[in-house]
């Protein structure tokens, strides 16, 4: 599957030679130690871009990460491009601006999928795009001052600009953050700011851009008898699954706009990644997708590794990939269950799904030590071997000690209950009537759009394209085993719901796969690094990136050499599929919008960061 | 047919329903009583009602458990050093915390100045800390663990949330009760590590 196609000829087998020999000076080889891609003026970005996707056939623009290099002067964005058709390593290509006077051109009307991302890179690090139709903060609020990606830029609880900090040790005097404030709280307001005198712009913006009369097909809408009418869903929705809002234009009772309206849970994720250590972001990954946090690890982990080129032992990666399959099993479940309830089928599915979650998240904290924040990826392998049982000893009044043999435990669950209960549950939804009612030509989305909106993972599955990195780009030992990539055809709600119903048979193949495997690596060595907690990383950048359950989760890193990370960005999947919401919705009834937002299987901790 | 599909998922309802009855009438009384019977309804093939009745039941937590770290202690009848801390503030836990909730005060040697190995004073602030469990992980001396203690509800967050050394301090006999394996597997490594040492030490005379 890596061959490059038949179709392509010979020049554009090297992506530089033939850039530059269409483009001459525009586009340069990047030299830096350390780095690769291309480095393009940004006065042609625009061009170059459309060659690269039509050209070139890097159809999936995947990330579009900012970096400030504050010494030398400029902010970079970074766009990583993938082939969905063949898959592989991809392309980078970079720009760059001034740091004073920052001004790029927008990507969005090559690859939608840049419009959040642009967003975000306005709103973190101020990079002004031009031509960007809906350019304004996404994940901090309105009234934000600054943007805080930028190196020089300091939180309210400012320390140091690396971890660890100075106070700790060996003088360690006790200080809460929110004593060192004047306003005693976790903000910092601009010289002469007063919150009684300021009134919420953005809003204003969000409803004034949404009311514009639309004129479709000739016909004025103003002249019909019909109103269209603006109604907030969210932040505090049962149907987010977090705080999440979405401000949806509906003409009766179709939707004629929507906007996404997130970073309630924004905690920059990305500043604190650069000031820690590079071993303590491992804990901070768990909160990303918190429903996957072993995923999350893996991901990370892998990234890091390939920056380092080091080797994982086999008995590690094994137990790699069956957290990660039970992961994705865990939140495919948890999607069945909270995809029924956004149809209407309260709770009771949920409940029945995540019995089988409960005795997996057991497994999870017999091996990390929690249920959820599992941080049991270490460069080089997992923090501990498989535990000798499931359970504990009884210690605190009433107490209930279990003591389950973790080999047998795993033998149940994976080859006998897992598949039971998963057949149980799709012998009465997949034909189900009223799921069949409700989802059937919901929603649907065609193939290009879905890889022009950048949408990753199971959706982009569901409308027939085989984009899966365990195969398009594989890492660890997914080439060893034997699965198959799940493919439906019409994109549309019941598609997606398919798609991972059969992900989750996939993941029970690759478990019973991995299961003898790990009797056989028994006591064998688990982490192939020192137990060390400084990491240093060569200089250099990388993109590391892995198939979570919500889609591609991508690391940008880089690295000065020194024991903190230089940048630290994160492609996640769940944000970025937010951006074809709009164009999934239109059309559509409200009551859909529920369950279309369910289908795309957001987590907050994850779109927010 | 129409219909057909709210009879089978009300099927499916109805089979959870008498699954629950099936399995009680099966166990008796003793679902609620033995180990066994607690094995059986907490394991990969559990039927019927998979809860557990908290807080009159509680589901011991696993060795590996963390949540919150303790400092560890000699016993209190420890024949030599009773109540001695093993913690000699070297700072590992400090420097490896992510969200930096760790502060250690070093003991200076009032008469030279320089410093002794034992915490002066120890703080975690546990509304930062993240139960990520580094500072056990990377901790040379097994001196500090994570606690299995998860019931922490307190009235005042202001005053109760930053333990110090007297909160944090735990014996040993405590690790080893909640921990048992762990604790022997440690002290097994540490009884290693001396007799290498020992042998060092012979072998330079």
């Amino acid at each position: 599957m890596t061959e490059a196609t038949p179709e392509q000829s010979t020049d554009t087998s090297d992506p530089i030679a033939y850039l530059q020999s269409k483009f001459g000076d525009v586009v340069s080889e990047d030299t830096r130690d350390g780095y690769s891609g291309i480095v393009v003026d940004p006065r042609q970005l625009v061009d170059v871009a459309q060659t690269i996707r039509d050209d070139l056939g890097f159809d999936l623009l995947s990330s579009a990460s900012y970096v400030d290099y504050l010494e030398e002067g400029f902010f970079e964005m970074v766009y990583h491009v993938y082939d969905t058709r063949v898959g592989g390593s991809g392309l980078n290509f970079k720009t760059r601006t001034d740091r004073e006077e920052p001004a790029l051109p927008s990507l969005v009307g090559v690859w939608p999928s840049a419009d959040f991302q642009e967003r975000e890179a306005w709103d973190l690090m101020g990079i002004p795009f031009i031509g960007h139709p809906n350019l304004k903060r996404i994940l901090t609020w309105e009234g934000f001052e600054g943007h805080p990606m930028r190196r020089d830029w300091q939180e309210p609880f400012y320390e140091e600009d690396a971890k660890p900090f100075g106070t700790r040790w060996p003088g360690g005097q006790v200080i809460r953050g929110e004593m060192t404030n004047p306003y005693g709280m976790n903000v910092q307001y601009p010289e002469g700011f007063t919150l009684d005198g300021w009134s919420p712009e953005g809003d204003d913006a969000i409803y004034a851009g949404l009311s514009t009369p639309e004129t479709a097909s000739g016909v004025d809408i103003q002249q019909i008898r019909t109103d269209q009418l603006v109604v907030n869903m969210g932040p505090q929705h049962p149907s987010t699954h977090g705080v999440f809002r979405m401000t949806v234009t509906i003409d009766g009772e179709t939707v004629t706009k929507l906007e996404p309206v997130m970073g309630y849970l924004h905690r920059n994720h990305e500043k604190i990644g650069e000031r820690n250590t590079w071993l303590m972001n491992m804990p901070y990954t768990d909160r990303l997708d918190y429903l996957a946090s072993m995923s999350n690890n893996f991901a990370y982990a892998i990234s890091v590794e390939q920056m380092l080129g080091q080797e994982v032992t086999e008995r590690a990666e094994l137990i790699r990939i069956l957290m990660a399959e039970l992961t994705r099993f865990v939140s495919h479940g948890w999607f069945i269950g909270f995809f029924l309830n956004d149809l209407g089928a309260f709770l009771t599915p949920s409940v029945y799904t995540i019995t089988e979650r409960d005795l997996i998240l057991d497994l999870f904290e017999a091996v990390s030590g929690s249920r959820m924040m599992c941080n049991y990826f270490r460069f080089g392998g997992v923090a501990y071997d498989l535990p000798e049982y499931i359970g504990g000893p009884a210690v605190k009044p009433g107490d209930k000690a279990r003591r389950l043999d973790t080999y047998k435990f795993l033998d149940d669950l994976i080859n006998e209950r897992m598949p039971r209960v998963l057949q149980e549950l799709r012998d009465y939804l997949i034909d189900n009537e009223i799921l069949v009612a409700r989802c059937v030509g919901v929603s649907t989305i065609s193939s290009q759009d879905a890889i022009a909106y950048g949408v990753t993972g199971p959706v982009l599955r569901a409308t027939g394209i085989p984009y899966d990195l365990r195969r398009m780009d594989p890492y660890s030992l997914y080439e060893e085993f034997d699965f198959d990539i799940p493919v439906r055809y019409n994109g549309d709600l019941y598609d997606r719901f398919v798609v991972r119903v059969e992900e989750m048979y996939q993941s029970i193949r690759i478990c019973q796969q991995v299961l003898p495997r790990l009797k056989e690596t028994e006591g064998q060595n688990y982490w192939a690094g020192k137990r060390a907690y400084t990491v240093r990383v060569p200089k250099g950048e990388h993109y590391g990136h892995a198939e979570n359950p919500k889609g591609e989760l991508g690391f940008y890193l880089v690295s000065d050499g020194g024991a903190n990370p230089y940048r630290y960005h994160i492609r996640s999947p769940s944000f970025i599929n937010l951006t074809a919401l709009e164009e999934m919705c239109k059309g559509y009834k409200v009551a859909d919008v529920v369950a279309i937002l369910g289908s795309l299987d957001i987590v907050l901790g994850e779109v927010d960061r | 047919m129409y219909g057909f599909g709210i009879l089978k998922g009300l099927g499916v309802t109805l089979r959870h329903l008498v699954n629950s009855y099936v399995d009680d009438i099966k166990w008796g009384v003793s679902r609620y009583e033995t180990t066994e019977a607690f094995e059986a309804r907490q394991g990969p093939n559990a039927r019927g009602v998979v809860t557990i009745q908290y807080p009159e039941e509680k589901m011991a937590v696993p060795e590996r458990f963390r949540f919150i770290p303790f400092l560890v202690i000699n016993d209190a009848d420890h024949p030599e050093a009773p109540g001695d801390d093993w913690c000699t503030s070297c700072g590992i836990c400090a420097k490896v915390c992510p969200p930096q909730c760790i502060w250690i005060e070093r003991t200076n040697d009032p008469e030279t100045g320089r410093p002794v190995p034992q915490p002066k004073n120890f703080y975690i602030d546990i509304d930062i800390c993240m139960n990520c469990g580094y500072c056990a992980e990377f901790c040379p001396f097994d001196a500090i663990k994570m606690d299995h203690d998860y019931e922490l509800a307190s009235y005042d967050r202001t005053t109760r949330h930053v333990f110090d050394k007297d909160v944090l301090s735990k014996p040993v006999s405590y690790w080893q009760e909640i921990a048992p394996t762990r604790a022997e597997e440690e002290r097994l490594g540490r009884e290693a590590k001396e007799a290498a040492k020992g042998k060092k030490k012979k072998r330079k005379k």
